[in-house]
Parts: C-alpha cells; structure tokens; sequence
C-alpha cells in the first residue's frame, strides 16, 4: 500500500473550472452589452430630432411640427403632485410600522401585504385607480387621478426604503433620546428624522423615477394621449412623457419612430437629472451625519 | 405665601404643557395609524373593486365559459369571452423571457458574487441599476424598432408584432431583478461553506455550482418567482411589441394578446361604464392580480424562510 496520494481522478475538473468561468463572465458582458447597445441605438435614432422646437412645440400630426412640450410640463405637474400624496403617507407609515406599532401579529400581516403590494403589476393599480379615483370618487381623468393612481403604484416602494432607513439608524440614538426624556415623537423629530434622511431621500427620489416612467396605469385610467396645451388645474387633462412615448412608437408611420427616440431621450435625460440629485443630495447630507 | 403661590403657578404651567404634549403625542400616533392603515385599504379596495365589477360580469358570462373557452372575441356579436388565449399569449411571452433571462441572470449573478474583482462589481452593479430604471415603455419602443426586423430577418415566417419581440425585451427587463435578487442570496451563504468545500479539494466550479449554488438555492428560486410574476405583469412593451390577436397558439412567432395588453387596448377605446366590455377590464385584471399575487406570496414566503436559515 503506497502512501503516496492517488494522482486525481478527474482530469478535466481544472479545465471545466476554467471554462465556467469564461461562460459566467461570458454571461455579464452580454446582460452588460444588451443595456449599451440598445441606449445606443435609441440615441442613434432620435439625436437629430432633439431641438429647441421639439421641447417647446406641441404635439402634432405632423412629425416634423411635433414637439413634447404638453407631456414634459403634464409630466413634471404629476410627479410632483405624487410627490406631495405619497411622501406623506409613506414616511408616515414607515414611522408607525418601525417605530410605534408594537410587535404583533397584526403588524406582521400588514409587513408581508406591502411586500405583495410592491408586487402587484402597476395595470393592476390603473384599474383600481380607474374604478376608485375616475368612476366612484369623480376626479375625472385629470391630474389629480393620474397622481393618486401613481401614489398606490409607488407607495409601497416609499414605505419599504424608508423603513430600512429608520432601522439603519442605530438603538443607542433611540435610547439616549428616550433616556433624556424626550417622548416618542421627539425621538422621531428630532434624532431619526434627520438621521435616515439620506438613505430615505435616495428611496424617495427612486420610487418618484418610476412613476415618471409609468406607463400602464395613466392609460388605464383613460389620461389622453393627444394634448395640445399645458394643465393649470388639478382636474385638467394632462398626458405625460411615457404616454407621448407610447403613442408615437405605436404610429405606423416611420418618421414618428424618430421623434419617439427624441422623446426617449428627453425622459432618460430627466430621470438621470432626478438620480444625479438623489446622488448629490445623499453625500452632502450624509456628511453632516456622525454618530 | 407668595412663594407656595409661585411654585403651584409653575407647576400649574408644566402641567398644563405636559398635558399638551400627552395629547399632541395621542394626535400623531391617530394620525400615523391612519397612514399605515391605507396599505390595508389598498389592498381591499383592489379586490373589493375587481370583485365588485366581475361579479356583474360573471352575472352575464358564467365562471365555466370565462375559464375554460379558447375563443375570446369581446366585442364581436355574439361574443366570445374564453380567457385561455389572453392566459396563453401571457404565458408565452413569460416563458420566453424567462428562458432568456434566467440563465443569462444566474451566470450573471454567480460572476459578480464568487468570481468578480470588487472593481468590476463597482462598474456592472450601477449599469444593472440603470438598466432596471429603464421604463417599460422605452424597452416596447426598441421592441418595435430594432428586435422585430432582427427576428424578421432571422425567421421568415415571423409576424411583424409577435410574441418573440416581447419575450426579448421582457428579458432584458426583468435580468437586473434575477441578478440582484440572486446575487444577494449567493453572498449571504456563510463564507466557512466555500471554505470547507476548498479544504475538500474542490475546485473553483465546484465550490460555486456544487456548494454556493445550491445553499442559496431558496433564495434563487425566489427571485426567479419575482421575476415572472414582474413578467406576466409587464404591459406597455407587451402590448407595443406582441399584438392584438389573441390566438391560442405556442409560437413565438405568432401575433398574439396578453391579458395585460388587452386592458390597455380596452380602456385606451373609452369604453363606458356598465357595459360588458368594462366589466371585461376587471375580469381580466382580476386574474391578473390572482396570478401575480400568488406568485409573490410564494416567493416571499421561501425569502422568509432563507432569512431565518441564516440569521
């Protein structure tokens, strides 16, 4: 019997260790190069139609006269009106949940039914939003409908980031406020607050992105896709950048697939502009931060 | 005496204010209740909602015939309301983004969790992220204007808007999702695994396919559940690039309907309220939600249950 150990048995396992190797990397540059190639086609395409005339004109049957400038303002009005509905409630109830409400099965219930809710497909919202906001409650198709419909798509969205950003927060903080005295609210006000600020502010501006790019629910709550002036009130007609975008990709005619490449730029442009702030905004403020 | 006076004034001040602040705190707890209940509101007044429209529905169209009928032409005369072909068309594009997605997700995630250098996780991490930002209606534009002549030329027999257009945007829509998902579940799996399976002579392929791989297993078929409960959900790159025949077919290349695609292009004709083809909007999204929905909670259930394995 040799002590010398058995040479291995496996020949190939360096080699197929290798080759997996190749294949995974093989696999991220392709989900990379799937991202590049397709932006890069879509910036190809739209370039030139991008002017002064195309952000100031309104829509129009004819594609060299169309211009976004009804869908980038409806766009902006709805975000922001989102905003002003979901911050609210979101943040409110991220508070309640991690800070108030006391360890029950209730609270578990509610935890694992946001969970779901962020699943629910946003067509789903637009029909709620089309049976609650438009039919029942009477907004018509305005803004104020699209904005509550948004509002559901993204609250759960809203409500998980600001969690993890309160519980981000350490206990200690809790504990010395508690242990001066301070009652539940201030502890909230004046310690967590600022302190989640950051990380909430970067969820907030990310669950806003989304609904500047929802689609699905403004047509199914019946939002117009054809408008020629800009809403002053919030029960005016609007349409928004990713319907405008819908609408012209789904004309036959070619020159329209150009001014919807435009579009696309215009939407990636101020969705960028929203992630660049959410970037800036969460360094300087998590500067000021030291625990 | 004007000294006891004083201190009860004062004391009378503190407790008047503490009085107040007991009752601005009661204040802020009633209103924090109301913000958390409006999740739960939500989720009643979906299903209150679709049931309450599709129940009138099925007052006019019974349970069997919308289940099991394999014609659906809502507004023809008479019409036909046979849900399989929207349930086929959605099937057909989920699995082929999945079969796209899934293993281009997987290769992924295992790349940037056991074998890329931090570097490259700092460069591919913030790409994926961009890409998962993308909105869908720009995914259903590049499905129109480049994937379809590329089938087109691939395959003649190819539709113009068919089902293979919508799988491979839909793919590419939901990658960042498996990879990230998976990803965190490949790195929670406790390093003294890969350590132990290095010290048994394994090489580099058996550490990450035969130890890592199937530790996190839960946690990656979780994200696969996700992914395809986002796919079947999809709708404006649907509805762009497969079409609006809904056929019962298993071709990808066949202009197809999904259920998703169809209560865009119902509720985009203005259709009024109380007439069949609204209610059709609701029995629609009804078994929308009851397939995403049950979907999700599996999902999040086996998440659940990896996150108490490992804590």
């Amino acid at each position: 019997m040799s002590l010398v150990a058995e040479k291995p048995s496996r020949p190939f396992a360096k080699f197929a260790s290798r080759a997996f190797s190749v294949l995974c990397y093989l696999c991220m540059s392709l989900s990379i190069s799937a991202l590049i190639v397709l932006l890069w086609q879509v910036v190809q395409y739209g370039w030139e139609w991008l002017s002064w005339d195309f952000l100031t004109n309104f829509s129009s049957r004819f594609p060299q006269k169309a211009g976004i400038k009804a869908a980038l303002v409806g766009s902006l009005y709805l975000v922001g009106m989102t905003a002003l509905l979901s911050v609210p409630i979101g943040v409110g109830t991220a508070i309640y949940l991690e800070e108030y409400a006391p360890k029950s099965r209730w609270r578990t219930i509610v935890q694992l039914n946001i969970a779901n809710l962020a699943g629910v497909p946003s067509i789903v919202y637009g029909i709620l939003g089309l049976g609650l906001f438009v039919q029942a409650m009477h907004f018509g198709r305005g803004i104020l409908a699209g904005a509550a419909t948004l509002t559901l798509v993204i609250l759960p969205i809203i409500i998980l980031t600001s969690q993890e950003a309160l519980r981000a927060v350490p206990s200690t903080i809790r504990e010395a406020s508690y242990a001066l005295g301070a009652t539940r609210w201030q502890t909230v006000w004046l310690q967590l607050l600022p302190a989640a600020l950051p990380s909430m502010l970067t969820g907030i501006i990310l669950a806003l992105s989304r609904a500047l790019g929802e689609a699905a629910p403004l047509v199914a709550i019946g939002a117009a896709t054809y408008v020629r002036f800009t809403p002053e009130g919030i029960f005016d007609k609007f349409t928004a950048l990713p319907l405008q975008i819908f609408h012209w990709t789904g004309d036959a005619k070619e020159d329209f697939h150009h001014i919807a490449a435009a579009g696309i730029i215009i939407l990636l442009a101020v969705l960028i502009t929203m992630n660049a702030i959410a970037v800036v905004l969460r360094s300087r403020l998590n500067k000021k931060i030291r625990w | 005496m004007s000294s006891i006076a004083a201190t009860a004034g004062e004391d009378f001040v503190a407790d008047s204010r503490t009085r107040r602040r007991h009752w601005f705190e009661r204040g802020v707890h009633a209103v924090l209740l109301v913000f958390a209940g409006i999740s739960i509101v939500t989720t009643v007044g979906i299903v209150f909602i679709l049931l309450l429209e599709s129940l009138q529905f099925f007052g006019e169209v019974s349970v069997w015939e919308f289940l099991t009928g394999t014609k659906w032409s809502p507004k023809a005369s008479p019409g036909h309301f046979g849900i399989l072909p929207l349930f086929c068309g959605t099937f057909l594009v989920a699995a082929g983004s999945a079969v796209i997605a899934v293993p281009l997700g997987l290769g992924t995630a295992i790349c940037l969790s056991e074998y890329a250098s931090p570097t490259v996780r700092g460069i591919v991490k913030p790409m994926l992220e961009i890409l998962a930002g993308i909105p869908s209606v720009v995914f259903g534009y590049l499905a129109i204007v480049f994937v379809s002549p590329w089938i087109r030329s691939l395959f003649e027999s190819a539709e113009l808007f068919n089902a293979a257009n919508a799988s491979v945007v839909v793919g590419i829509m939901i990658l960042p999702m498996i990879i990230s998902l998976s990803e965190d579940a490949l790195r929670s799996v406790p390093r003294s695994l890969r350590e132990g399976a290095y010290a048994l002579g394994g090489t580099k392929l058996d550490v990450s396919v035969g130890v890592v791989v199937p530790a996190a297993l839960s946690g990656i078929v979780a994200s696969f559940l996700l992914a395809i409960a986002r796919a079947i959900g999809e709708t404006m790159a649907v509805s762009l690039a497969a079409g609006k025949r809904p056929q019962m077919t298993l071709n990808p290349l066949d202009t197809i309907q999904t259920m998703t695609a169809y209560i865009v292009e119902t509720s985009q004709g203005d259709t009024p309220r109380g007439t069949l083809s609204y209610q059709t909007i609701f029995a629609v999204g009804l078994a929308l939600f009851l397939a995403t929905f049950t979907l999700n909670i599996i999902a999040q259930s086996i998440l659940k249950r990896m996150r108490e394995e490992y804590e």
